[in-house]
């Protein structure tokens, strides 16, 4: 191959990075927003990033079972759909009683 | 190492309008905006775990986050019409900025600083659904159903947190 051609290469450290990114924009998102179901999005986007390092290592790294990775994801996916129902439930829930899901406003159990 | 150049371009498009898509579902004013963004940042990261040769995880996300949870965000949003559509932020908003960009960085110094066992003759996995069947099913199955209870659990809860009071059923 001539020196000329592009030759692009993509690191683990790409990817992990990538997946740090999408997880502090989460955690940014689910620590500052007002509305409840603002911070469940934010928490939706950590998960979200967590299964992008961990396809990321199912794929770089030396293994002798290198699906566990992808076992190990489709069970943070399963567990992240139980939290999403639970969750917009208990804002539904919540909203009925109060009429609004602003966190800020739900200080009921504050000393 | 994926060395092909086509796949590399591809992820680095994937990246970059997955995290403009997770930028944006901060920064819209409107809650249903987010909520559609958000959609897409998922939509994104199916692409990514495609790239990483995840294709049964890429479909299970486009079904379960793409389409479900998608959906049941909007549900909720819909759901609440009384309450504040806008995407505000609390007083946090400072200290939420700074200790995620403190997690940032952290994570990308851990990344780069660390000795990865990397397999250099790794290529990619060929079609993964049926070795992840066998895997759920051999070595995992007491966690999958432990699973499957926690999804049940999960759909009872939420029946019985939003179904009306004054029924007598």
């Amino acid at each position: 191959m001539p020196d000329t051609m592009l030759a692009l290469v993509l690191h683990l450290e790409d990817v992990l990075i990538v997946g740090a990114a999408l997880f502090a924009i989460g955690l940014y998102i689910a620590l500052s927003k007002r509305n409840a179901i603002g911070v469940l999005m934010g928490v939706e986007l950590m998960l979200n990033a967590v299964n992008v390092t961990l396809l990321a290592f199912a794929r770089f790294v030396e293994s002798d079972q290198p699906l566990d990775g992808h076992v190990f994801a489709v069970f943070v996916i399963t567990v992240a759909a139980a939290e999403a129902a639970v969750a917009l439930a208990l804002a539904v829930a919540i909203y009925k009683h109060r009429e609004t899901v602003n966190i800020d406003e739900l200080d009921l159990l504050r000393w | 190492m994926i060395e092909d150049n086509g796949i590399v371009i591809a992820f680095w498009i994937l990246a970059a309008t997955t995290i403009a898509c997770a930028l944006m579902t901060a920064a819209v004013r409107e809650l249903v905006q987010a909520v559609l963004f958000l959609a897409l940042t998922f939509v994104g990261a199916a692409g990514m775990y495609i790239v990483l040769s995840a294709d049964f995880v890429a479909v299970v996300q486009i079904l379960i986050y793409a389409g479900a949870v998608s959906v049941l965000m909007t549900f909720a949003v819909m759901l609440t019409p009384a309450a504040d559509r806008k995407n505000s932020e609390t007083a946090f908003q400072m200290p939420a900025l700074m200790l995620a960009g403190l997690i940032l960085a952290v994570l990308v110094f851990v990344s780069l600083d660390t000795d990865w066992p990397i397999d250099a003759d790794r290529t990619a996995f060929s079609a993964t659904a049926a070795s992840l069947g066998e895997a759920f099913l051999k070595p995992y199955v007491v966690p999958f159903e432990v699973a499957s209870v926690l999804l049940m659990t999960a759909m009872i809860g939420a029946i019985v947190l939003t179904r009306e009071e004054d029924g007598d059923a």
